[in-house]
């Protein structure tokens, strides 16, 4: 039974990895997962220099889900690349680092110093609903994600991978600019933007206002999304938003997803991931699925 | 090592209007600390999220834990209506606890307000046998003085109400001038007001003193970033002055946040 996967050069011993953000770079998971056993870690988003974040609340349940507006905090790359990458390489994982930035020169700058360093992939994170600048900005146009993942692919000595926002009119398009612009692979999705508002005190629950909806609550959403960009574009897609089970993440894939990410249900199930990679096998052997590659885009038409 | 695990629920009783008492019975109880917290989840799909809530008793040979917690939406109303046998999972042992050593040889006074209350209980009894006897200042709304007796076995109580229907009227600083407590040390645990009133006597009187903060939490073991407060010095996580309540704290130094 083959569980690997390849996602743009870089081998996988199994199709799960770690949302970025939900996950920090798996020192607070390893008292609950073992982090060789995961396909790969995705860090947390990082800077070219520490980001404060913002104010709290910054967290919010809501009907089967949460809203985060964290802001992307960061202790930028410096001590990413002395503390986080040491660390997550004492592991027999893959390593794959988002990226955020405010302007295209931020991320150039984070994505140059990354050449220098032992890590698998890039995912760069053009999707990020919480910080006012950047982030997003670079998400939401076909045109300035085709510009500044050209800049990147020019810069990069890693493979990239492209962070969608689901926040679009037209997911397809943008697949196919950040393919057109020589992505490597695209990772979707990130979170919707939400609002909550308690009716008691008649003020937003979220400082931020709004925030990323994430969680089982968007997983029809994602799955919708990951089929029509897995079918606009050639290159792979990895698939995220709300698994919380092998049911969730063997739907993704059957949507054309090459490989899953768990992001939010780390939150409420810390061995999510370890459930999930084992339940895949297991489901492998009950419908005698010799290669995982023969679930990817399976679902019959 | 932290865990999360299926508890039993052994007992459950209203203290007071809204304010529920629940001994679990739980194999964490062997690594709890006093001002420790657990999270507890609601079972029910619609809400996910662990809740923080404090460790009020620990038993370490029952291997039981005690909260005591107050019933504000819907996952503590979820809780509040477990009753012995019913079963629940909680993730723990969360968050750093308080310092019993801090206390040994100095005068220290206990301040609790509100839901703030329950967490000082297992301090008091630790700082108790370890010989240090603490006066304790408890802060309520009313004149439901809910486990006021059973610090009482732990060192002389004060009782302060926001109505003055018992002790004195006013809060636990009110309490703590009014029966001229002096103090090397405080360790507190309440309301973000009362925390903050805290810190500022705490600074004027030049003295000692550890908060329990609290913050809208998802993860619970320090990688969401949601449950961040202000500190003065850049710490070694973050590297941007934010603290991580649920792994760093829930307990600071006074000196070491600004809130």
């Amino acid at each position: 039974m083959n569980t690997k996967v390849t996602i743009a050069g870089v081998e996988l011993k199994n199709p799960v990895m770690t949302a970025s953000g939900t996950f920090g770079s798996g020192m607070e998971y390893s008292d609950f997962v073992d982090l060789n056993k995961l396909g790969a870690v995705v860090t947390k988003g990082v800077a070219s220099v520490p980001w404060p974040g913002n104010p709290v609340p910054r967290v919010a349940e809501t009907y089967g889900g949460m809203l985060n507006a964290i802001g992307l905090q960061n202790p930028g790359i410096d001590v990413f690349v002395e503390r986080d990458i040491p660390f997550l390489r004492q592991f027999d994982t893959k390593v794959i680092v988002n990226v955020c930035g405010k302007s295209v020169e931020d991320y150039l700058a984070v994505v140059e110093r990354l050449g220098d360093t032992d890590v698998d992939m890039l995912e760069i994170n053009v999707s990020c609903p919480n910080v006012k600048e950047g982030a997003i900005a670079f998400g939401q146009k076909a045109e300035s994600l085709y510009d500044i993942t050209s800049q990147i692919k020019k810069k990069a000595k890693q493979p990239v991978m492209m962070k969608l926002s689901p926040n679009v009119t037209d997911i397809a398009e943008m697949a196919k600019a950040a393919e057109a612009a020589g992505a490597d692979a695209i990772s979707l999705i990130n979170t919707l933007t939400g609002m909550k508002i308690d009716v008691h005190k008649r003020s937003f629950v979220l400082a931020n206002k709004t925030g990323g909806l994430s969680g089982p609550a968007i997983k029809p959403v994602a799955v919708r999304m990951v089929y029509q960009a897995s079918h606009a574009v050639n290159i792979p897609v990895i698939g995220m938003g709300g698994i919380g089970s092998f049911e969730d993440a063997i739907e993704f894939l059957l949507a054309g997803a090459s490989a899953v990410a768990v992001g939010a249900m780390n939150f409420v199930n810390p061995y999510t991931t370890m459930e999930v990679i084992k339940g895949i096998e297991a489901y492998m052997q009950k419908y005698g699925v010799e290669d995982i590659k023969e679930l990817i885009g399976g679902v019959r038409e | 090592m932290k865990k999360k695990v299926r508890a039993r629920i052994l007992s459950q009783n209203m203290l007071t209007e809204g304010i529920y008492d629940m001994w679990l019975s739980t194999e964490l109880a062997k690594e709890a600390r006093a001002g420790q917290f657990i999270g507890i989840y609601t079972g029910h799909e619609a809400h996910l999220l662990p809740r923080p809530i404090s460790i009020c008793e620990v038993d370490r040979e029952k291997e039981a834990l005690r909260v005591v917690y107050r019933a504000v939406g819907r996952g503590t109303e979820i809780f509040s209506a477990w009753q012995p046998g019913d079963e629940a999972d909680i993730l723990g042992v969360l968050g750093n606890g308080y310092s019993i050593e801090t206390g040994r040889g100095k005068q220290v006074v206990l301040m609790g307000g509100g839901i703030g209350i329950p967490p000082m209980l297992q301090l008091a009894k630790d700082l108790w046998a370890a010989g240090t006897h603490a006066e304790i200042v408890l802060g309520y709304r009313d004149n439901q003085l809910f486990l006021k007796e059973e610090f009482e076995k732990y060192g002389k109580v004060y009782a302060a109400t926001e109505d003055g229907s018992v002790g004195t009227k006013g809060n636990v600083l009110t309490a703590m001038e009014a029966e001229h407590l002096k103090a090397d040390v405080i360790m507190a645990c309440g309301p973000l007001p009362m925390l903050r009133a805290v810190k500022r006597y705490a600074e004027e009187k030049r003295i000692e003193a550890y908060l329990s903060l609290e913050e809208r939490m998802a993860c619970g073991v320090g990688a969401c970033l949601g449950c961040v407060c202000k500190t003065t010095h850049k710490d070694a996580h973050s590297h941007v002055n934010n603290a991580r309540i649920c792994t760093d704290g829930p307990v600071f130094d006074a000196r070491e946040v600004e809130i």
